[in-house]
């Protein structure tokens, strides 16, 4: 009864977003403010059905109701309650469920929160909206129906694929949905200015939030996948260039460049075309990435999909929705009106050089990710473009764009002082300076590369933090003084602030543990020891364990320093998984400050000897931590009082969405 | 400046950098491509040592010998032709005898493949999608490849 129910409930919501997709529009030519004012209601019961949609599949993973073939496919009674909820979305239609969750999601919040919005742009937004709605309520009906029962119920079901049997998963896929679908907003309020033909500063007032919101998500989903990968594949890779990654980082990377673009269109009203552009690419991206990872024209993990009807009825989404709004784009784009000059050394100009290598890098992963695809559909010849290619292309593009960075913030709107900048920034090129020569000093000699790589990182954060010492003039004034101006501080200065920080972190974290990090790889019998950088293992040998649906054969080892001290156990195993009759590597970790000790087990050899993998990972860490005070910095400048507070209005109006909007 | 000035500073600096890109994704499209082939390709081709190139087919049943410090050696087949590899590391998880794999390496002189790198990207159904296209070409494509892992159906599968 409760899939029926879902089923049910799905369709009503597709009835729902084909009202809530034409009624509003008619509304906004016609100036019916009846019809307009459809739009919201729709888009909150149309997410109130897809709600029960969604909690009627859950309701059958958690009870696991194998009547459903679904749930019968992708979930087993004996795993722990968090993986069957977790299994809904660890499968094709669960995961086009969560998608049309997140959309809906985001309808609504826009409905409710909107109530500052110009009531055309509203209606007309809301209604594009309803046109991805839509659009993937049809595909899930159709092709990926969730809720297919099986004649006669099979006692239990085939479980979840054991790689995905892990507590990442329950946190990476929604947020990177949140991530990706959270574009779609800029997206729909894009298209909306088009069709209404007017823009303005105001408009990228509204539209950022979302955009920033949705980018925080992105980031911490980007960089969760990555450390899942990190330690649930076993061979201690954070970042692979595999398409199914580059297709969340291309969104990234055109989000990110969205995000800068926005301010100056906020601030200056420069740049509206361009951002326009860039809030229908990243989106698009955001299309092409479900695209490539769901269509199963990609082998991975990911690739849940192998029913060609899907990929073609993706595709025809792709193209419907990108060509559509590119030729709307085209249309309509000249008959925005430009904005203010400015000179291009100037905080625009730095904001354009931000925007002109994001892209371009973005460009250069989205040929390297869909050329061999092309390639083979043309030629069928099969080709793999791996990590050589994207290291020589989006590295060099990257590097300039982290050196300009703490400059950004330095120079002043329309016309900068770059010599001042520079002088400001004499400090922090100074410690960078110094610490490479360190680096290199330290490491005898050898590849300019690395050190180079800290210096930027060391500038990067270093940049960061003058730039909050300039605008406190800690330096200059009194203590006192300084700590009042810093709490005056508007939030998105330290957003930026906190954020740059976070990617100079990041890049601490990816040049020190690729330039230093060490691998072992050692055939092992009980009793013998292996030594990597300053530690030594001992392996006391395997025994069995049993887990909920699996059975561990757990290698135990003993973590001492070099000179004897006892540092602890560590416990890799192998897991085996009889629903499947599949087996994992289960890494063992072990912190030291922010590196890591790393090791994995190989299936036992027949003369009795384990082969092992040991890595050592200096600074690993902060890659994630990076992103994580990326994170951070993003929220404190989504708490900026200018963004809650949204366009001007009169006082007695802007009440509601200062509470709304917290 | 005058406006039309700004315009081309920028449009000018947009296309330099867009050259840059270019440029480099040129020269790494030279270096950095590696071309996926069956063993009967390896036959067909030519295909020289010291050549880097991606080997696909199934580990053919009863070739896998394991030597000291992890050294592997086994055959690749796809039901026309086999090429011997060599590879010395840990298998990756999903590595079985008669089962899809892709490795990457280059031929030495004597004809064996030394793998420097054995995929361990799998989809469910145990067999990378290449190896699959491939076997399909040879004409040695089981339909029940694909439903290996799985435990008996109860009515109504896909």
């Amino acid at each position: 009864m409760i899939p029926e129910l879902g089923h049910y409930a799905l369709m009503l919501a597709l009835g729902l977003a084909l009202i809530q997709s034409t009624m509003p529009i008619i509304g906004a030519r016609s100036g019916d403010a009846t019809l307009m004012g459809m739009a919201a209601p729709a888009a909150l019961t149309q997410f109130v059905f897809v709600a029960i949609a969604f909690a009627a599949l859950a309701v059958s993973y958690v009870t696991s109701d194998f009547s459903v073939l679904n749930v019968y496919e992708n979930s087993n009674s004996a795993m722990p309650l968090l993986y069957r909820l977790t299994s809904v979305w660890g499968n094709h239609e669960g995961s086009m469920m969560l998608w049309v969750f997140i959309l809906t999601l985001f309808g609504a919040l826009v409905a409710t929160f909107g109530s500052n919005l110009p009531v055309t742009l509203k209606a007309i937004a809301l209604a594009v909206q309803a046109w991805i709605a839509a659009a993937f309520h049809l595909f899930i009906l159709t092709t990926s129906n969730p809720f297919a029962r099986i004649a006669d119920a099979p006692f239990e079901g085939r479980d979840l694929n054991p790689v995905l049997q892990d507590p990442g998963l329950a946190f990476h896929p929604p947020l990177l949905y949140l991530g990706y679908v959270g574009f779609s907003i800029a997206f729909s309020f894009a298209i909306a200015a088009l069709i209404e033909g007017r823009i303005d500063a105001a408009w990228a007032r509204w539209v950022r939030p979302w955009v920033l919101g949705a980018w925080m998500c992105l980031t911490l989903g980007i960089a969760g996948g990555s450390y899942w990968a990190y330690y649930e594949l076993g061979w201690g890779g954070f970042w692979f260039w595999d398409p199914v990654e580059n297709a969340s980082l291309m969104p990234w990377l055109a989000g990110t460049a969205l995000l800068h673009s926005a301010v100056v269109m906020e601030k200056r009203g420069a740049l509206k075309v361009w951002t326009i552009l860039l809030a229908i690419l990243a989106f698009s991206l955001s299309l092409i990435g479900t695209f490539l990872v769901r269509s199963g024209v990609l082998t991975s993990v990911h690739a849940f999909a192998t029913d060609p009807r899907r990929g073609i009825f993706i595709l025809a989404i792709l193209v419907a929705f990108i060509g559509g709004a590119l030729a709307l784009f085209a249309w309509r784009a000249p008959l925005l009106k430009q904005g203010g000059l400015f000179a291009p050394v100037s905080r625009e100009g730095a904001l354009v050089f931000n925007n002109l290598f994001l892209t371009s890098a973005c460009a250069t992963v989205f040929i390297g990710t869909l050329y061999p695809l092309a390639l083979e559909a043309l030629t069928g010849d099969k080709i793999s473009v791996g990590p050589p290619f994207f290291n020589a292309t989006f590295g060099p593009l990257f590097v300039p764009l982290l050196l300009a960075m703490p400059f950004g913030p330095l120079l002043g709107w329309k016309r900068g002082d770059l010599l001042g900048a520079a002088q400001r920034l004499s400090a922090a090129a100074l410690l960078a300076a110094v610490v490479a020569a360190g680096a290199f000093a330290l490491q005898h000699g050898g590849p300019v590369l690395a050190p180079f790589g800290i210096g930027v990182a060391i500038f990067v954060m270093a940049g960061a933090v003058t730039d909050i010492v300039e605008r406190t003039m800690i330096l200059r004034v009194p203590f006192g003084a300084a700590l009042r101006r810093a709490a005056g501080l508007p939030r998105s200065a330290w957003g930026t602030a906190v954020a740059h920080f976070g990617i100079g972190v990041t890049l601490m974290g990816l040049v020190v543990v690729t330039a230093w990090g060490a691998e072992r790889i050692a055939a092992l019998r009980p009793g013998e020891t292996v030594d990597i950088a300053n530690y030594r293992l001992t392996f006391e040998g395997v025994f069995g364990r049993n887990g909920p649906n699996y059975h561990d054969v757990v290698g135990r080892f003993i973590v001492r320093r070099t000179n004897g001290d006892l540092l602890g156990i560590m416990e890799p195993s192998r897991r085996t998984f009889p629903a499947r009759a599949m087996a994992t590597t289960e890494a063992a970790l072990m912190r030291r400050g922010v590196s890591q000790i790393y090791l994995s087990l190989g299936d036992p050899n027949p003369d009795g000897t384990v082969p092992v993998r040991l890595y050592y990972k200096p600074r690993v860490l902060l890659i994630w931590l990076g992103a994580v005070i990326m994170f951070v910095g993003g929220g404190l400048s989504l708490s900026d009082r200018r963004l809650r507070i949204g366009a001007p209005r009169p006082a007695r109006k802007i009440r509601p969405a200062l509470q709304a909007a917290e | 400046m005058t406006r039309k000035q700004r315009r081309l500073v920028l449009i000018g600096g947009s296309l330099a950098v867009l050259a840059v890109a270019v440029a480099l994704m040129l020269s790494a499209f030279r270096d950095s491509i590696v071309f996926f082939n069956s063993p009967s390709d390896v036959a067909e081709k030519h295909i020289g040592p010291g050549t880097r190139i991606r080997l696909g087919g199934l580990v053919k049943s009863g070739s896998l010998e394991r030597g000291d410090d992890l050294k592997v050696r086994f055959e690749v087949t796809d039901g026309n032709h086999e090429i011997a590899v060599a590879y010395q590391g840990v298998l990756p998880d999903l590595f079985r005898e008669g089962q899809g794999v892709v490795a990457e390496g280059t031929l030495d002189p004597s004809g064996v493949f030394a793998a420097d790198t054995i995929l361990a990207k799998h989809d469910e159904t145990y067999m990378p999608k290449e190896v699959a296209d491939a076997l399909k070409k040879s004409g040695h494509w089981k339909d029940d490849y694909a439903q290996r892992p799985a435990l008996p159906v109860g009515g109504g599968g896909k």
